[in-house]
């Protein structure tokens, strides 16, 4: 009964994203209070509606109704609590499930904070995103319905993917859906914009803080599922170039040139209609990975399994959604003029040209993951795209935005003189390219300049962000948080750039046969194979080595890696679950290869120089933009605007 | 004039995104058509390579020399390969028909070989085993099940990824080998 | 645990098997730093999206043990790579060379920079030669008002440096 509840009730919440996108949109163009008012009710509504559907499905998962398919296919009996519920995000449909939950949630959380909104303005967000809304539910309830029956009714259902049996993965991916979703909010504001042909730095106002928070969660997915695959997959990456990964990288450097001219519209009322496009183009990013992950077109190691009708289906929303508001966009845009002026030398400028490297960033990941496809396409044979084309690119783009993230913020607006910031930042610019070279040599005996360019990099970086914040203390004057936040993630760009570097070129590793008592030595680190023993859980069995890494005399660590065997799946699984000890200056990390002979391992033993800087950074910048939403100036401009409303 | 070029210009703009947008939704849809896990053989063209492989059976060897005069199919299976075991009788089929197919055996231990053969049947003229797995290697084998088209004058004309029993890859290779035979390929 | 892992391979030749992983011994370490890079740069081809260096798959296994092989036998690094194309294809290199086919690929990137360059150059000159000072509806310098006063802490703050600079002048 419970899972045809959950499948009504989606279609109920089908029925209202049907209302919600098109009366409210008749009210705007009428003028009709009355209709217009309905998007908000409509908005709770679908919420209560897809929640519903969305607990009748945990709850499958949690008492183990193998009736369901879904269920009977990703948990099984021995399945843990925690990835039970997790399991209903495993795989295709349950993600699809939350897909939509989380897009109600951002439907209803506009409903809710924009009091001060026009009515108009309101209705018209709240229609689009119903029109989003409605395309996901007929996605799902066409190709992927997650409550379909089978019988008989097995006794016992083939677990969830090992890979995906982590903490770090089972929060992961609502994060990122929180971040692709979020982007929507942005979207439906453009559109909406556009639809009133009216695209004024009101637009911008409104959308600038959901869309940083959108960033973040999307920032911290992101990083989330980086950790996952460091400790997860066991190879001692923290980044693949998979196409699922670019699929995720790529509205994130979208969205982050969002952030940065959507800033600049809102303050100058500059780049109205280029700002637009972005909104619209983020969240075209966040459609284009789902089709990605969803429909098979590219071979990724994260892929659902795929079904050609799903593509079909997304592709079609992909032409109606993006189309559509592109071609919005290309009629009603022309009426736009910028108001604000500003000189060649200034902080519009700045941005501006933060937005073509972004842009520049986003489109080699793209051109680099879709170029596969495109060959094969026309038929002029099959190639690869990854690592080294990837690296190549990326190297290339940070050397531009390295050196304007340094020079952008300390810059003003309008108009500013070549003279006072060379003055300013010529001083900090030699000292961080001197340090920086100069560091691998003081620590290592060895100059090493790739590192020693990176390291400046991040020098130049920090100590000009530091420098600003300096100057704005120094003022006394009060602190906002949205610059607070700006310079935290501006930090930790920083400190990814430093992580990047380090764990690039100071990283060692090996793969070595070691027999129980022996030893190897690594960077300087004596790892001695004790042994291995049996362990089982209670869905595995395996092997769990047992390492102590000394430095010298002194023993620092422990290490436990694990080579698991998950039992309980049609087709046994092997996985490595390797041990890390992580300090800040670096990481010591072991996987357990096979046994090889009587009481010999082979195991892939890694020197990782500060790679936890690179999380650390990404935390950076989601707290950065944390931060800049709370700033009391969103909340104060909501109240003001309830007054003139 | 120049006002009418310049709002030509910027419609053109306006309209680019939608214009590369359009192109892309093509390139995707063809994808979808598409399976990405296909790879084409360089190989094809080109004449087997060399190899000399001990006979399945025990004593004696084949070589690529042994593939010439007559048009050849060279099956890649193992017997633990799950595919192999769907496309057998598709295969026993084509030996029947008049083919001759000779079967290459993947890295593979002889005797669970040789009960698969016993157990499911052999069509194959000779088989010959790889079991290193290094002359498959040459051969550009990614996996079991794979088929070779070999013409008469050893030369590879086509290949089959994947089992032979799935229609697609079927017809590709009827039509592979009907034109080898017409003297069209 | 063996036997279930045979059983693995038996059942799924596709998915990844768990051949012992060899380790290698090499003449020099550039030999082994080739080998490394040669690893992550060559697609295990059964594999969903994996490098060599980072697939258990049994020809993962082959081909690192062949790749270890020509290395000693005194192949370098193209002539390696040049072994895996004439079997396997562009499809095995993960860093595609520079050819009419990848043009796009390499010089895709660097041309849509140049563009956006190209743009914004424009861009800026436009708004700047644009003879006819903008009118601001009443709207819009209400807007300005509520900008100007949202913005008065750091305007306060400029003009606060600039008094500071001219007091030092003076």
């Amino acid at each position: 009964m419970i899972p045809e509840l959950g499948l009504f009730a989606l279609i109920i919440a089908f029925g209202i994203s049907l209302v919600l996108s098109a009366v409210p949109l008749i009210g705007a163009a009428r003028n009709d209070a009355t209709l217009m008012a309905l998007a908000r009710p409509a908005a709770w509504a679908q919420l209560t509606f897809v929640s519903i559907s969305y607990a009748a499905l945990t709850y499958a998962f949690v008492v183990h109704d193998f009736s369901v398919l879904y269920v009977s296919q990703h948990s099984n009996l021995v399945q843990p609590l925690m990835y039970r519920i997790s399991g209903v995000w495993g795989s295709h449909e349950g993600s699809m499930l939350l897909w939509t939950l989380i897009l109600a949630l951002w439907t209803a959380a506009v409903a809710l904070f924009s009091r001060g909104l026009p009515d108009v303005l309101l209705a018209r967000v709240l229609a689009v995103m119903g029109m989003i809304s409605a395309g996901f539910f007929a996605f799902l309830l066409w190709t992927s319905n997650p409550f379909e029956r089978i019988f008989p009714v097995p006794a016992d259902g083939n677990a969830l993917n090992p890979l995906l049996q982590d903490p770090g993965l089972a929060i992961h991916p609502p994060m990122l859906y929180m971040g692709y979703v979020g982007f929507s909010v942005a979207f439906a504001f453009a559109v909406a914009a556009l639809l009133g042909g009216k695209l004024d730095a009101t637009w911008a106002r409104w959308s600038r803080p959901w869309t940083t928070v959108a960033w973040s969660f999307l920032t911290f997915g992101i990083a989330l599922g980086s950790w996952w695959a460091y400790n997860e997959l066991g190879w001692g990456g923290w980044w693949f170039w998979d196409p699922v990964e670019n699929a995720s990288f790529m509205p994130w450097l979208v969205g982050t040139a969002l952030i940065h001219s959507l800033a600049s519209t809102e303050k100058r009322g500059v780049f109205k209609s280029w700002t637009v496009l972005l909104a619209i183009l983020a969240f075209s990013m966040s459609l284009l990975g789902a089709f990605i992950v969803r429909s098979g077109v590219l071979v990724s190691v994260h892929a659902f399994a795929t079904d050609p009708a799903r593509g079909v289906f997304i592709l079609i929303f992909l032409c109606v959604a993006v189309g559509g508001s592109l071609a919005l966009y290309a009629w009603r845009s022309g009426t736009v003029t910028s108001t604000g002026r500003f000189s060649w030398f200034s902080r519009e400028t700045a941005l501006l040209l933060n937005n073509i490297i972004l842009l520049t960033a986003a489109a080699a990941v793209f051109v680099g993951t879709m170029y596969p496809l495109l060959v094969d396409a026309l038929g002029i044979g099959k190639i690869s795209v990854g690592r080294p084309y990837f690296d190549t690119m990326f190297t290339l783009v940070a050397i531009p935005l390295i050196l304007l993230l340094g020079i952008g913020p300390a810059m003003r607006w309008k108009k500013d003189s070549a003279q006072r910031l060379k003055k300013e930042l010529s001083i900090i610019f030699a000292i961080s390219l001197s340090v920086g070279i100069i560091l691998p040599f003081v620590i290592d005996g060895v100059l090493n300049i790739p590192a020693g360019l990176g390291l400046a990099g991040a020098l130049w970086i920090a100590i000009t962000t530091l420098q600003i914040l300096y100057k704005r203390i120094k003022t006394g004057a009060r602190l906002p948080l949205s610059f607070t936040g700006m310079i935290m993630a501006h930090l930790g760009m920083a400190m990814f750039v430093a992580g990047v570097t380090m764990v690039m070129t100071y990283s060692e590793e090996k793969d070595v046969r070691l027999e129980y008592g022996s030893s190897y030595e690594l960077s300087g680190y004596d790892f001695k194979f004790i042994g291995v023993k049996k362990v089982a859980g209670p869905n595995f069995s395996g092997d769990e080595g047992h390492l102590e890494v000394h430095d010298g005399d002194k023993k620092i660590a422990d290490l436990y890696p694990q080579k698991r065997l998950y039992t309980t799946r049609s087709s046994p699984m092997p996985m490595t679950e390797s041990s890390v000890d992580t300090l800040l200056s670096r990481d010591l990390y072991v996987a357990m290869g096979e046994p090889v002979g009587e009481d010999a391992w082979s195991l892939r033993l890694y020197y990782k120089s500060m790679i936890a800087w690179i999380w650390m950074g990404c935390l950076f910048m989601t707290f950065g933009g944390l931060l800049a939403v709370s700033d009391r100036r969103y909340r104060q401009k909501r109240l003001s605007g309830s007054e003139t409303a | 004039m120049t006002e009418k070029k310049q709002t030509d210009k910027s419609i053109l703009r306006r309209f680019m995104p939608l214009i590369i947008f359009a192109l892309l939704v093509v390139m995707l849809g063809v994808g979808l058509t598409l399976n990405p896990r296909l790879v084409p053989s360089p190989l094809i063209g080109k004449p087997a390579p060399v190899f000399e492989l001990p006979l399945l059976s025990g004593e004696g060897v084949f070589s690529n020399e042994d593939l010439k005069g007559q048009l050849t199919l060279v099956n890649v299976w193992a017997s633990w390969c799950y595919a192999c075991r769907q496309e057998h009788e598709v295969v026993k089929q084509l030996a029947r028909s008049g083919l001759r197919v000779v079967g290459l055996n993947y890295k593979d231990e002889k005797q669970d070989a040789r009960a698969w053969l016993a157990q499911l049947g052999n069509p194959y003229q000779v088989v010959f085993a790889d079991e290193s797995g290094r002359a498959a290697i040459d051969w550009g084998v990614y996996g079991a099940p794979e088929t070779f088209v070999v013409d008469a004058q050893g030369i590879i004309r086509h290949k089959v990824i994947g089992p032979v029993s799935d229609q697609k890859n079927y017809d590709g290779l009827m039509a592979a080998i009907s034109k080898i035979k017409d003297g069209k390929l | 645990m063996r036997v279930l892992l045979a059983a693995v391979v038996l059942l799924f030749q596709l998915s990844a098997s768990a051949a012992p992983m060899e380790s290698y011994e090499f003449e020099s370490e550039a030999q082994e730093k080739t080998f490394q890079s040669l690893n992550e740069e060559l697609r295990c081809l059964v594999c969903q999206n994996q490098s060599i260096a980072e697939s258990n798959a049994d020809l993962a296994n082959d081909l690192r043990a062949e790749i270890h092989k020509l290395l000693l036998a005194g192949n370098n690094e193209a002539e390696i790579k040049a072994f895996m194309v004439d079997r396997y294809g562009d499809y095995v290199l993960y860093d595609p060379p520079f050819k009419p086919l990848t043009w796009l690929l390499w010089i895709g990137p660097v041309v849509i920079f140049l563009i956006g360059l190209f743009y914004a150059r424009g861009f800026i000159a436009r708004q700047n030669s644009s003879a006819t000072p903008v009118e601001l509806s009443d709207e819009e310098n209400e807007r300005l008002r509520e900008l100007q006063s949202e913005l008065n802490v750091s305007e306060r703050e400029t003009s606060g440096e600039k008094n500071m600079k001219r007091g030092k002048r003076s």
